[in-house]
């Protein structure tokens, strides 16, 4: 199991299991954390399941790969900076045991 | 024996009398008269995932609930959208000779849709959108105030027609004056001689041929001039699409413009029609306009302007307990999923303030999910606004007709009397 830590808009801070090998998409939608839609179902097409990576995790999460699907679909999301990812993006591994996700106001 | 269309009329006393394996809810005639929702509702309770062996479009699946359409949408490595395999409806692309073909990434599989729908997609990203909102919004008002209050008229052809098409010239830039060319190359991109929209499959060639040359012309003019907003700029300039060769750029295109077309205006009439069968809910946004934010996902549930995505199994896969072979076609019925009362609540209720309203299925799911949603919601958003700026009742004044078409699920007169504030 791999440990993430949501923190909404509002400040409320939410720590979840999730298995190897899912998204952080599924750790947030899985155990319920409110602030992510994920309507596409997990294939980077829908961008609304935008998260910005806690700075102290930048380094381990990285940007999205250039010139892929996600940094292009990422222009969809509201809000983006330099930290913006799509959680369905973010495989569960390992390195990311303890990761923190900050939840935008809203998805759309 | 393929079932011919006038048996299809014959319809039985009571959905509850027919035997399981008789039902073929690809019926044209079932949505025309609104009847499908019956046997919809009796396929999910007896059998979600029913097999119709006989029909005038083949044996097919029919996917009926909400988590059974979410697995098959999302499994594009097992369920195919290719053209060639016969496509995204439950009648068959290429099946006709003489019809010409456009390529259009949602009748493809990966990698090419891939590829081509992130070169499309930039386009209509919400940034670029919001420079459209003023146009969209000063043009919306002037067709709402051109119409005359406290007379019969036809919503459908007065407002929704006119309110799609315009937001289609505004969003390509297309030539005013001319905009009805745009409304009329979308029908009849999706046209077939039996639709009486076209006589013949050569005349439909021949308006397709029409239709590229004068964009030819709209991106010739265009690619030397930069910084426009217009989709058709935005393409020429782009450099994963600038270099498509023109039969792509044209397949993708009207891609879009068909994609926009009838979805958002029988989203436009199917909302007034649903706030007149459920006049607490008009109340309910009158006294409360920010609704309409909700209220527009809904709207978009109630009305599942396409009814259907169909898909053809690569290899033999399980959907709900049933064997599906290779070959086999995947109906995913996106209308009745829309109706699982085993996953929305109160599924068969228009209700403008859900908690959850996105929770549908109208949009598809996975890879080939709706790439323009967020334009329709914005367009039927400012429309919204619009009206109840100036209406205080659409009132509704006659039976509504439907449009014959089991995957186009539209309205295509709706008479309608206006009252002012
Ligand atoms: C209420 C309005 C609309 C509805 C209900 C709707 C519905 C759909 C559906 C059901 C799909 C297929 C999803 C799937 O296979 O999983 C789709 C795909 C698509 N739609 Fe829409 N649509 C709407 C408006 C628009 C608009 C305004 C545009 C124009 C930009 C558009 C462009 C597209 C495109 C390009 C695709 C293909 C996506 C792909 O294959 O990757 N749609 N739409
Ligand atoms: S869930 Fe749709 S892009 Fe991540």
């Amino acid at each position: 199991m791999i440990n993430v830590t949501f923190v909404s808009a509002d400040g409320t801070r939410r720590s979840v299991e999730i298995d190897e090998g899912l998204s952080a998409r599924e750790a947030a939608l899985f155990n319920s954390v409110p602030g992510i839609d994920g309507d596409c179902g997990g294939v980077c097409a829908c961008a609304t399941c935008h998260v910005h990576v806690d700075q102290a995790w930048m380094d381990r999460v990285g940007p999205p790969e250039e010139g892929g699907m996600e940094s292009d679909l990422i222009q969809f999301a509201e809000g983006t900076t330099e930290t913006s990812r799509l959680a369905c993006q973010i495989p569960m591994v390992p390195e990311l045991d303890g990761l923190v996700l900050h939840l935008p106001e809203l998805q759309h | 024996m393929a079932t011919s269309a006038t048996q299809e009329k014959v319809l039985y006393a009571s959905v509850d009398s027919i035997p399981l394996h008789e039902i073929n809810v690809a019926n044209p005639y079932l949505f025309q008269n609104d009847t499908v929702g019956e046997y919809f509702t009796r396929l999910r309770r007896e059998d979600p995932v029913h097999y119709c062996a006989e029909s005038r479009f083949g044996p097919y699946w029919s996917v009926t609930k909400f988590n059974d359409i979410i697995a098959v949408d999302t499994n594009h490595k097992v369920f195919s959208s290719e053209a060639k395999l016969g496509g995204i409806s439950v009648q068959d692309m290429h099946s006709v000779e003489g019809a010409l073909e456009l390529e259009m990434f949602i009748a493809m599989d990966q990698p090419k849709h891939d590829q081509q729908r992130k070169a499309v997609s930039p386009v209509v990203a919400p940034s670029n959108l919001l420079l459209l909102e003023p146009i969209i919004r000063e043009r919306a008002g002037a067709i709402l105030d051109s119409l005359p209050v406290g007379e019969e008229i036809d919503w459908v052809k007065l407002v929704s027609v006119e309110l799609t098409t315009m937001t289609l010239a505004t969003i390509f830039d297309f030539p005013w004056d001319e905009r009805a060319k745009l409304t009329r190359w979308s029908d009849v991109t999706t046209a077939s001689p039996e639709t009486g929209i076209v006589e013949s499959f050569e005349q439909r060639r021949e308006e397709l041929i029409q239709c590229a040359m004068y964009f030819k012309g709209l991106w010739d003019e265009r690619i030397d001039k930069p910084g426009g907003n217009d989709l058709i700029s935005m393409m020429a300039h782009s450099p994963a699409t600038r270099d498509m060769p023109f039969l792509e750029f044209l397949g993708n295109l009207l891609l879009l413009i068909v994609g926009g077309n009838d979805t958002t205006r029988n989203s436009i009439s199917g909302g007034v029609l649903a706030l007149n069968q459920n006049p607490g809910e008009y109340q309910k946004l009158r006294d409360n306009p920010a609704l309409v934010s909700s209220m527009i996902p809904e709207i978009i549930r109630w009305q599942t302007p396409l009814t259907h995505m169909r898909r053809t199994a690569l290899e033999d896969a399980e959907i709900g307990g049933k064997q599906i072979r290779k070959g086999d076609k995947v109906v995913m019925w996106y209308l009745s999923g829309n109706r699982d009362e085993t996953v929305i609540d109160r599924a068969d209720q228009f209700i403008i303030d859900r908690e959850n309203p996105r929770h549908h299925l109208s949009f598809g799911f996975g890879i080939h999910r709706c790439m323009g949603n967020r334009l329709a919601e914005l367009q039927l958003r400012i429309i919204w606004e619009e009206i109840l700026k100036r209406f205080r009742f659409v009132e509704v004044v006659g039976e509504p007709e439907r449009l014959l078409s089991n995957l186009v699920r539209g309205i295509t007169r709706l008479p309608v009397k206006l009252h002012a504030h």
